[in-house]
């Protein structure tokens, strides 16, 4: 070989870069089914479980009083009015959709992109998704008023002869999420099949394995349902690529479409893509990162994760970053007396303090991405993680609140102040997330078995 | 007392590189009702045991077109036929503001068909199969290869199958009854 082929140069600093392993050595098939089953057939729980579980579920319940409350007195409980009209629960709604984005992405993106490290993450990340879309539909419905009406937003043929306005981007919201809900359900299960099977054959208790038995359907691994299995895995990949994008594209018309200044703007939907998946890889890495911990995983969640979704977190931060950069000039640029008013209102006016908490936590903690040492180290990863997350929130916050309190004639500004019952619903969702969150961890497989089996097969085949 | 009639035989394996060795073998030896079971999907097997094309993708594409087709007519026929309102003017069929639920009803009727699709074709939910009969078929989730000829390929025969199976590496032979 020539010593000087370019391509040959680059296919070794590839592999120095790739140093650290996917899978830790000397897994087998075995193995791997053994230590990912062993953590849902166990007998007992941890401690730590039970405890989590006891405060997650404690904000279930804040979640069920505050919606309790609501339904008997009405949304003037918020401290939602007008011209504040959204207030945190369409915050909380951008928020949570955002954070579900990252584990489509993983699951899908990544297969298509054949990325092996998405193999031991794929699964949590999935589970992720769907409790974040659960706790997501939570908000508009509410927000409603009068949410045992919902359903005059589907089209139906109503005795009332009327119809949805399908021009509006809140029906399209309607359907982009409830689609991604479906979807995602669909494709976190399809996966769940193999494993279920697993399950079933590895369980000794009865009632277990009757369930895993139902659930899995008879799956028996034979040749011809891996192949259809595959197809299926690919195409829904495919479909979940493009519906990821469009979901967050469509919450954030429902700003874009008004005339508010600082919604009316055309780099939203790149701009809220961007943030949705910023904000869904630090869920990703704060729930990863105590997972590998106390389950003892981090010879399937290695370092290369670690590294490689602080790298993600940090490109998708710099997008994040350029995006702020694009909407300030913008808004002195366009000339546009109101957007330029709305600007400095954000930076300066009664909201100043969070804006300015955004921006130190969106674009300053992630900065620290760019030294290896700091994506390998799980401490420093979570604590930015967090950061990032409060980060993403406090910019919906900021989007909606700083626009709508001060639009165009001041004889019609207002302020918005959250009420308990804002912060105890939101504060429950949280709760309804980690309960979800911890059940799943409890019954589920947490990391996919069969493709790590795989995943043991083609490292073994490739040092063959 | 009658031996209960049997499904097939099922050889068991220790690895891939056995059973994928296995698998062509018995398709050259002239066996065509075969099964192969795996822990995980393992490239080029369902060709070595017969099985080249599946039908899933033009499932989806039909469903894709539906959801499309259907997703675009929910929105027309409202505002053009069943309840058409003058807005200052505008054209009652205003398809661009039509695309974005048009395409998410092509995405869900696309992956509702994929899953269902894929669920139906391999005949799940299965509540009952013969190959469960045989105990060590458990370890097929886990870490043990299986290869199974159907007692209704016209070349099976209880003993001389029986035999053929136990000459291909095979750890053990085992009889399936249905």
């Amino acid at each position: 070989m020539n010593p000087r082929d370019p391509i040959a140069e680059e296919r070794t600093t590839l592999v120095i870069e790739e140093g650290l392993p996917v899978l830790a050595a000397g897994h087998t098939y075995k193995s791997v089914t053994d230590k990912i089953s062993a953590i849902v057939l166990a007998k007992k729980r941890g401690r730590g479980w039970w405890i989590g579980l006891a405060i997650a579920l404690t904000g279930f319940m804040v979640l069920n009083y505050s919606i309790a409350y609501l339904l008997a007195v009405g949304v003037g409980i918020w401290g939602i009015n007008i011209p504040v009209g959204w207030g945190f629960a369409i915050t909380n709604f951008v928020w949570w959709i955002g954070i579900g984005h990252a584990g489509t992405l993983i699951s899908a993106f990544l297969l298509l992109m054949r990325q092996k490290w998405r193999t031991s993450i794929n699964r949590f990340a999935e589970a992720m998704t769907i409790f974040a879309v659960s706790c997501a539909g939570v908000f508009p419905l509410l927000h409603m008023g009068r949410p045992w009406l919902f359903y005059w937003m589907l089209p139906y043929p109503d005795t009332m002869g009327t119809w949805p306005q399908f021009r509006s981007p809140l029906v399209w919201d309607v359907f982009a999420v409830s689609t991604y809900a479906t979807v995602s359900v669909l494709f976190w299960f399809v996966g769940l099949i193999p494993d279920l099977a697993t399950l079933r054959d590895r369980a000794k208790n009865l009632f277990a394995r009757k369930i895993y038995g139902f659930l899995s359907m008879g799956w028996r691994g034979s040749a011809m349902h891996w192949s259809r299995h595959e197809t299926a895995t690919l195409l829904l990949a495919g479909l979940a690529t493009p519906l990821v994008v469009s979901v967050h594209t469509v919450v954030s018309l429902d700003f874009t479409a008004a005339i508010v200044p600082g919604w009316h703007s055309t780099i939203f939907p790149p701009y809220f893509v961007a943030g949705a998946i910023y904000s869904g890889f630090a869920m990703v890495l704060t729930l990863a990162i105590p997972l590998r911990k106390f389950y003892k995983l981090d010879d399937f969640i290695t370092l290369r994760h670690l590294d490689n979704m602080g790298k993600i977190l940090l490109a998708t931060g710099l997008i994040v970053a350029y995006s702020y950069m694009m909407e300030t000039f913008m808004a002195f640029y366009s000339g546009n007396p109101y957007d330029r008013s709305m600007m400095m209102n954000r930076m300066f006016g009664p909201y100043a303090t969070v804006y300015w908490a955004l921006i130190v936590c969106n674009l300053f903690a992630v900065q620290t991405l760019w030294w290896p040492k700091m994506r390998r180290s799980a401490l420093g990863l979570f604590i930015v993680s967090l950061i990032v997350q409060t980060g993403m929130w406090l910019e919906r916050f900021v989007i909606i609140v700083t626009s709508l309190s001060r639009d165009f004639l001041p004889s019609s500004w207002g302020m918005f102040y959250p009420t308990k019952w804002d912060w105890m619903t939101f504060l429950g969702t949280i709760g309804l997330f980690f309960t979800l969150f911890y059940l799943f961890i409890r019954y589920l497989p947490m990391i996919s078995i069969f493709e790590l089996r795989e995943l043991v097969h083609k490292e073994e085949e490739s040092k063959a | 007392m009658r031996r209960p009639p049997l499904y097939g035989l099922m050889a068991e394996f220790d690895n891939v590189e056995t059973l994928m060795d296995a698998a062509h073998r018995t398709r050259a030896a002239g066996y065509r009702q075969i099964d192969a079971f795996t822990p995980f999907p393992v490239e080029g097997l369902s060709q070595a045991i017969g099985f080249h094309k599946t039908r899933l993708p033009l499932i989806v594409l039909i469903g894709g077109l539906v959801g499309c087709g259907g997703g675009f007519f929910l929105q027309w026929w409202p505002n053009v036929v069943g309840y058409p309102l003058d807005i200052g003017g505008k054209p009652h069929n205003s398809w661009p503001a039509f695309i974005p639920i048009t395409f998410e009803l092509t995405i869900l009727c696309a992956a509702l068909s994929t899953v269902f699709g894929m669920l139906a074709l391999n005949g799940l939910p299965t509540p009952y199969h013969p190959v469960f009969n045989v105990e060590r078929f458990a370890l097929a989730s886990r870490d043990r290869f299986f290869l199974c000829i159907k007692a209704k390929d016209r070349k099976f025969d209880r003993i001389r199958t029986g035999e053929f199976l136990s000459n291909l590496h095979a750890r053990g032979v085992f009889e399936v009854e249905s």
